[in-house]
């Protein structure tokens, strides 16, 4: 056991001394190590978000990759941030919670008003997860059935029971996105 | 009957809904404050044990580490019903007791802190059945608690504080009736109400007695009451809630944690930050109290109940702070579910050395129906009693009474259930599919469908007092001051609805203070079912009062008098001619008008859930699956639509339908060890596995408050299990004694299963 935990060695010879996150759109450049701010090679991506950028909207709840509530888009696909090393995330691009709306105009993703509208929460802890992890349904499948939904959403606990109004959400969601599309 | 309404029974978003769905709510673990340390706790490998010594000099020497706290060094604050349970102390009784605290400038150098503590234990036996420790010359848990039975009674609930339930004669109630049955249920697999956020707060002592917290909880002023007794009455203890990310119960309470960051604050001068891990939070937080009784029943042939008589007993783990209310409170329902007029139904609540037991949704009355209930159904199976028209006759009707948690008698003055009962009848088809005792409802090869039905009902819904202040601003706006939190159910915008309709402003004009213990009212907090009629009831009298107090200034301005007023959006006129009429700021912009409103408790009314529900078994398999889900109740009147709906869904979840089916905390009973203390081991319902849910909900208006409301979230869990149990039963052809209906339980009773 270390004493000191900065004396902890890092991979000899590791040549990337800092990363590259775009994270919302915004890209932001981060020191490996173990000096305050940096990420140490034991961050995960939820830890990294959360504690060292302040993106809070991203929640973590088993730490343990169980129930989703963690989860993110890297590169448009649902990951769980809780799984996911920072370091192995050099050059990704991550979107939150808190980058869902239209960074222009500010208006909220039909996925987010969807939920609001049909009150698909109750506590609301696991909702940004579970908003992420419909988000990345949609995009592969913008038409989805309730069967998809579901099986979507298989890795997202919720403990209010709010899944049958997330369901409506969703599949409301994949309505307004067609009706926009003609 | 809401149509009369502006803001009333219609669906409106929720006030958080734009920061829940945005990431911007925050949540404590969403808190940072300046030079904040982080709190671990180092945790007892064994269930029974005295600590003999602790070098945590190692600890103390890691860079980083703030504190290292262990029971010599902390005040001898204590807690429990009575208070015997130390916030640390000498002797550990449960595997994840607290054997130090740390505090550190990182969670990571807090954790790597803890393997630095050595720790000596003298190890002592152990017990993990109930029936054992009731044996003379068991391991002793506490020396306060001879024979590791716990002090019976809440002094709360006042001097009569029901302990059981005990009136008339049992031997003559037997001798009237044309059956008596006896059994024995047990309800013991401890589920775990398991909200997604974990426990967590932030502390900051400020010398020499102030001590500040921001909670995450139900009921952030009751914080303040109970550490004001833990803390030897000598601590000015301010919470501060906010959005908290589900309880069920569970968060009402978290002394411990609360005291532990409290500690370390002290010692160090810092806030500290202490977030339970998932595994804490599984295996170190509290859990549903075990049940199991043996008990006999006497029944009649037309369905009435001659006698119950009965050992209750209540595994609290290693110790308790709220099990005797739970047992004062599921004695009460008991009484609310069932007429009978001899009963000796004797609850024994027990000490053992596992994790502590403590409030979860359904608090008693779901614990005790889920035993009393199938007790009641051997009875039933012998004289071919239809359980629906058993429960329906049975359930308390207007001029029934029962004695309630504070042991005196009250008459019921509510509306009959008996309407949505047969409503929620109909609608799943119970005459149809009921096929009688012990019967399929159908079969299809090797899989076969059964039915259950279940009742609850409680009278917290107008249990404990509320305060609460309502403020009007020449602007046209009001805040509600009520210090409730937002834990999922949407009452602080369903009270600011209230707020909104006596006031007729619009609900974006209202905002609910933050739910902080210093400058709101009293409040027991939004438990059981309580927040529509008891909280309700205080914030319409406030809005009420508020109303009351402007027309007072304003009535110098318009003539008349203030009866003769009345207020829409902002402006306030007269009734009999209303082209007086001055707006709010006519107050002036250097006066704001407070309204007060307290509600006093009031038992004399009870909420209902009955559900039904049918199953499929597969007999060679095992497998249980739940199809589909009917629940039952009159509400009053309709607050809010979608978060009812929510509500009402919730019975599956948080330690309720799927209790009976698959969650379960493993206890290994030879070394106390929670082998489910993660959420892969621990079973819960996802997406795909959704069964069909429809709710029945009336709204015949009870003589609550203006609105006719009364509360109903809570109890949606409450009903489910002991029907999965009887459906379970029906479907197979045999009865099971036990939860949940695990697939291996299922073949063992149809004589499938091995040996074990």
């Amino acid at each position: 056991m270390a004493k000191n935990r900065r004396e902890r060695p890092h991979k000899a010879g590791a040549k990337t001394a800092s990363i590259t996150l775009t994270v919302n759109g915004r890209i932001y450049g981060l020191e490996v190590g173990g000096a305050p701010g940096a990420v140490d090679p034991a961050h995960t991506l939820a830890f990294t978000l959360r504690e060292t950028l302040g993106l809070t909207g991203t929640k973590v709840s088993c730490d343990n990759g169980a129930c989703g509530c963690c989860t993110v888009l890297m590169d448009d696909k649902a990951v769980l941030s809780c799984m996911t090393l920072t370091v192995e995330c050099d050059g990704k691009r991550v979107t939150t919670i808190e980058g869902l709306r239209d960074a222009e105009t500010g208006r909220l993703d039909p996925l987010q008003q969807a939920f609001i509208d049909e009150t698909a929460f109750q506590c609301g802890f696991c909702t940004p997860g579970i908003i992420m992890s419909a988000k990345a349904l949609l995009n592969e499948n913008p038409r989805p059935s309730q069967e998809e939904v579901k099986e979507a959403l298989a890795g997202n606990f919720c403990r209010c029971i709010s899944h049958y109004q997330v369901i409506d959400a969703v599949m409301a969601a994949s309505t307004v996105k067609e009706e926009v599309a003609k | 009957m809401t149509a009369a309404y502006r803001f009333i029974g219609k669906v409106m978003p929720r006030k958080d809904a734009l920061d829940i769905v945005s990431g911007t709510s925050r949540y404590v673990s969403d808190i940072k404050l300046p030079d904040m340390l982080h709190c671990k706790v180092l945790r007892s490998p064994h269930p029974h044990a005295r600590i003999v010594r602790v070098d945590k000099s190692g600890a103390e020497a890691l860079e980083g580490v703030a504190a290292v706290l262990t029971w010599q060094d902390v005040p001898d604050w204590k807690g429990g019903t009575p208070r015997h349970t130390r916030v640390l102390d000498e002797k550990v009784r449960f595997v994840g007791d607290a054997v130090a605290l740390v505090a550190a400038t990182t969670e990571q150098i807090a954790e790597e802190a803890l393997d630095l503590i050595k720790v000596e234990y003298e190890l002592m036996p152990a017990v993990f059945e109930m029936e054992d420790a009731l044996r003379p010359g068991a391991p002793q848990i506490y020396d306060e608690y001879p024979g590791n039975v716990v002090t019976p009674g809440m002094p709360f609930f006042g001097p009569k504080n029901l302990k059981d339930v005990v009136m008339g004669d049992v031997e003559s109630g037997f001798a009237q009736a044309d059956v008596v049955t006896e059994g024995t249920f047990g309800y013991e697999n401890m589920p775990n109400p398991l909200p997604p956020e974990p426990p967590g707060v932030i502390a900051l002592w400020e010398e020499p007695n102030k001590l500040t917290l921001w909670v995450s909880n139900q009921a952030s002023y009751m914080d303040t009451v109970t550490l004001f007794h833990v803390m030897e009455r000598q601590v000015e203890v301010r919470s501060i809630g906010g959005p908290c990310g589900g309880s069920f119960g569970s968060k009402f309470m978290s002394w411990q944690m609360q005291c532990h960051a409290a500690l370390l604050s002290r010692a160090t001068g810092k806030p500290v930050k202490f977030i339970f891990t998932k595994e804490e939070h599984l295996a170190a937080f509290v859990l549903r109290p075990s049940s199991r009784m043996n008990a006999r029943v006497g029944m009649k042939k037309d369905g009435t109940i001659t006698a119950v008589a009965g050992r209750w007993l209540i595994d609290t783990g290693y110790y308790s702070m709220t099990t005797q209310s739970q047992v004062a409170v599921g004695c009460g329902e008991v009484q609310i579910m069932v007429r009978c007029p001899n009963w000796d139904l004797r609850p024994v609540i027990v000490c053992t050395n596992r994790n502590a037991s403590g409030i979860v949704r359904g608090f008693g009355g779901q614990e005790l129906k889920c035993i009393l209930i199938p007790l009641l159904s051997l009875a039933m199976e012998k004289l071919d009693i239809d359980p629906f028209l058993f429960l329906k006759k049975n359930f308390v009707k207007p001029g029934d009474g029962y004695f309630w948690r504070d042991g005196i008698w009250y008459t019921y003055r509510g509306v009959d259930y008996g309407p949505a009962m047969d409503k929620g009848a109909a609608l799943f088809g119970w005459e149809e599919k009921w096929k009688g005792w012990l019967k399929p409802s159908s079969t299809a090869g090797a899989k076969k469908r059964g039915v259950g039905v279940g009742v609850h009902g409680n009278a917290d819904i107008g249990e404990d007092a509320s305060e609460a202040y309502v403020r009007i601003h020449p602007s046209g706006k009001a805040v509600l001051f009520s210090c409730v939190t937002e834990h999922g159910t949407g009452q602080r915008t369903n009270f600011a609805k209230m707020v909104a309709e006596v006031l007729q402003i619009p609900l974006d004009n209202v905002s609910v203070a933050p739910s902080d213990s210093l400058t709101n009212p009293y409040e027991f907090g939004p438990a059981g079912s309580r927040g529509t009629y008891a909280i309700g009831s205080a914030v319409i009298r406030a809005a009420e009062d508020a109303r009351k107090k402007l027309f007072e200034v304003l009535v110098p301005r318009l003539g008349g008098d203030v009866e003769d007023l009345d207020t829409m959006d902002g402006l306030v006129f007269s009734k009999s001619s209303p082209e007086k009429k001055v707006p709010w700021k006519a107050i002036g912009p250097d006066r704001t008008v407070t309204g007060y409103g307290r509600f006093e408790p009031d038992y004399t009314l009870t909420n209902c859930m009955m559900t039904f529900l049918e199953v499929e078994v597969d007999t060679e398999t095992g497998q249980v699956t739940l199809l589909r889900v009917v629940n039952a109740t009159d509400a009053g009147c309709v607050i809010d639509p979608q978060g009812l709906r929510g509500q009402l869904n919730g019975c599956l979840g948080s330690a309720g339908i799927d209790s009976a089916l698959f969650e379960e905390t493993v206890l290994d009973r030879t070394t106390g060890h929670i082998l489910t203390g993660n959420m892969i081991d621990y079973k819960w319902r996802v997406f795909p596995d959704l069964p069909e849910i429809e709710n029945v909900v009336l709204e015949t208006p009870f003589p609550s408050h203006r609105f006719g409301a009364v509360g109903v979230g809570e109890v949606a869990t409450s009903p489910g299990p002991s029907a999965i149990l009887m459906a379970v039963s029906n479907a197979i052809g045999t009865r099971l004694y036990e939860y949940p209906v695990t697939p291996d339980r299922v073949l063992r009773a149809l004589g499938k299963g091995g040996a074990r």
